[in-house]
């Protein structure tokens, strides 16, 4: 029974690592940006759910989500613009400018809320849980997984059924293809940020409700967000699922298995992805055509 | 209609173009020449503006266009086939024609029934993803996926470059029947003399990066011109 209980802890982690990682994959997979301040993000929507609080009162949550969406979106916006499209094409530069960004944005978060964790207070209708005999599946656990699979499915009918999800494919797939079809590119990249900011906004909301905000918050998921970009394959929607899960619920049984075992969990990890990444270097799925032949 | 005047294209310190013109009248079709690596290509790409140029100017249709990004030139009416059929390989055959249809602003069926009109073999494949098409196929969606935005004026880079020969003759007869029947300018670059003895009105040949020669079509058959395309 403990042991279903651990998935479900574990499953509710993989599905905000999977909302944070899906932002991460599209703008490395269409832009060749490995973006450090992605977890910053994340900050910015837990802080946003926290300011909302007492606006809106009880049912906060639910006004945080989409609040929180716009909020992370448009600061992803104003990073592409100020900063990053100045350095596409140079990964190495981009990843400095970053991490020096998500630094200057943990600091100022230090300045406005203070260094010391701060609490968002859930609803009524997500504390408790239903019990199964024995199985206790926790309504903010449940909650969290609803709302990134309902993410996930968004993401993908505006990827398959939309005119600017389809174009944001063709970007990814061949971008000065796409400039000489007559898409303006630099708007689907902005657009591209901003969706993926997002959703890093909503995994912050997610996250106020099974713990404390305070402004290293990214910082604690974004190392597990990109391992999840990693062995998933790049900009792939499926590896991402499929990765963000097995890495939330390896974490969290060898968490409970293990005394003391929040760093064995992490060695563990680590060490699962580097033998995986042995046998398959290129991630869980990859582009496979015979244009790249 | 397309008027390019003195363009200098480099890339980094490396010069590749110097000073190069040409005119291309509307409904005319021009053939650009020349060995490997002498700028046709570069040539097509600065037009489009794919990349930047160092000096001189590029105008269509009466309008200044040097300084117009990419997507903008598509939208004044000019449609582009780079080199090694290129598609967008994950999405289906439909799906590169559609995106090319929503760019260009208006989404008309009619387009793109026009273009799949020329291509006998793409309406079976809509629902196949394009990077598993041959060669030959994805050439000529790529054609189909330039015209959907009805252009004026369509720059094809050597469409019949590495395709099998019997969908070599179909491309052609296409080119033929969209530069004669259809009225659409079109600027080809070329490699085979005799291919641009039976399609073009004009012909420009680079060397180094230069026009060394340029004329109408009888001119081509001049015994120097030889000289200049064989390696």
């Amino acid at each position: 029974m403990a042991t279903l209980n651990q998935l479900v802890i574990g499953a509710s982690i993989g599905a905000v690592l999977l909302l944070i990682a899906l932002g991460l994959t599209f703008t490395f997979g269409q832009m060749g940006v490995i973006n450090m301040a992605h977890g910053e993000f994340i900050m910015a929507g837990a802080y946003t759910a926290y300011l909302l609080q007492p606006l809106v009162g009880t049912q906060s949550v639910l006004v945080a989500l989409p609040v929180a969406f716009a909020v992370a979106g448009v600061l992803g916006l104003i990073l592409e613009r100020l900063a990053i499209r100045h350095f596409y094409g140079r990964p190495l530069d981009t990843l400095l400018l970053t991490w020096g960004i998500s630094l200057i944005l943990q600091q100022v978060a230090r300045d406005i809320f203070g260094a010391p964790n701060v609490q968002v207070r859930a609803p009524g209708w997500l504390t408790g849980g239903l019990d199964l005999g024995g199985v206790r599946l926790p309504y903010n656990r449940v909650f969290i997984m609803v709302l990134a699979v309902g993410c996930v499915v968004a993401i993908w009918l505006y990827l398959t059924r939309m005119r600017h999800g389809r174009r944001m494919r063709a970007v990814m797939q061949n971008r000065q293809l796409a400039a000489v079809s007559g898409v303006a590119t630099e708007r689907v990249d902005q657009l591209t940020f901003f969706i993926g900011s997002g959703l890093a906004g909503v995994a912050g909301v997610a996250l106020t409700l099974i713990g404390p905000v305070g402004p290293t918050l990214g910082t604690n998921y974004i190392v597990d967000a990109f391992l999840v970009v990693v062995a998933g394959g790049l900009g792939q929607l499926r590896g991402a699922v499929i990765a963000a899960f097995a890495l939330g619920i390896l974490n969290s049984f060898v968490e409970f298995w293990v005394d003391n075992g929040a760093s064995f969990a992490k060695v563990v990890v680590f060490a699962v992805i580097i033998a995986f990444l042995q046998l398959r270097p290129q991630g869980m799925f990859v582009v496979r055509t015979r244009a790249l032949s | 209609m397309l008027t390019v005047q003195g363009l200098d294209v480099a890339y980094g310190r490396a010069q590749v173009l110097f000073g190069v013109d040409l005119v291309a009248p509307g409904g005319s079709l021009v053939c650009v020449m020349g060995r490997n690596g002498v700028g046709k290509t570069t040539l097509l790409k600065a037009i489009m503006g794919v990349l930047p140029v160092r000096a001189g100017r590029v105008s269509f249709a009466g309008e200044d266009i040097t300084g117009l990004k990419t997507h903008e030139r598509v939208r004044r009416g000019l449609g582009y086939v780079p080199p090694g059929h290129e598609t967008f390989p994950q999405l289906t055959v439909a799906e590169n024609l559609q995106v090319a249809a929503e760019a260009a602003g208006q989404v008309s069926q009619g387009a793109v029934d026009e273009a799949l009109d020329l291509f006998p073999a793409l309406p079976a494949l809509l629902k196949r993803r394009a990077g598993f098409l041959s060669g030959g196929q994805q050439q000529q969606l790529a054609i189909a996926r330039a015209l959907v935005s009805r252009p004026k004026m369509l720059l094809l880079d050597e469409p019949t470059e590495g395709i099998q020969p019997s969908i070599i003759l179909e491309i052609e007869e296409a080119v033929q029947r969209l530069h004669s029947e259809l009225g659409l300018a079109i600027l080809l670059v070329e490699q085979y003399l005799d291919l641009a003895l039976r399609l073009a009105d004009r012909f420009v040949i680079l060397d180094a990066g230069e026009v060394v020669r340029a004329g109408d079509r009888s001119d081509l058959r001049d015994p120097s011109v030889h000289s200049l395309l064989s390696v």
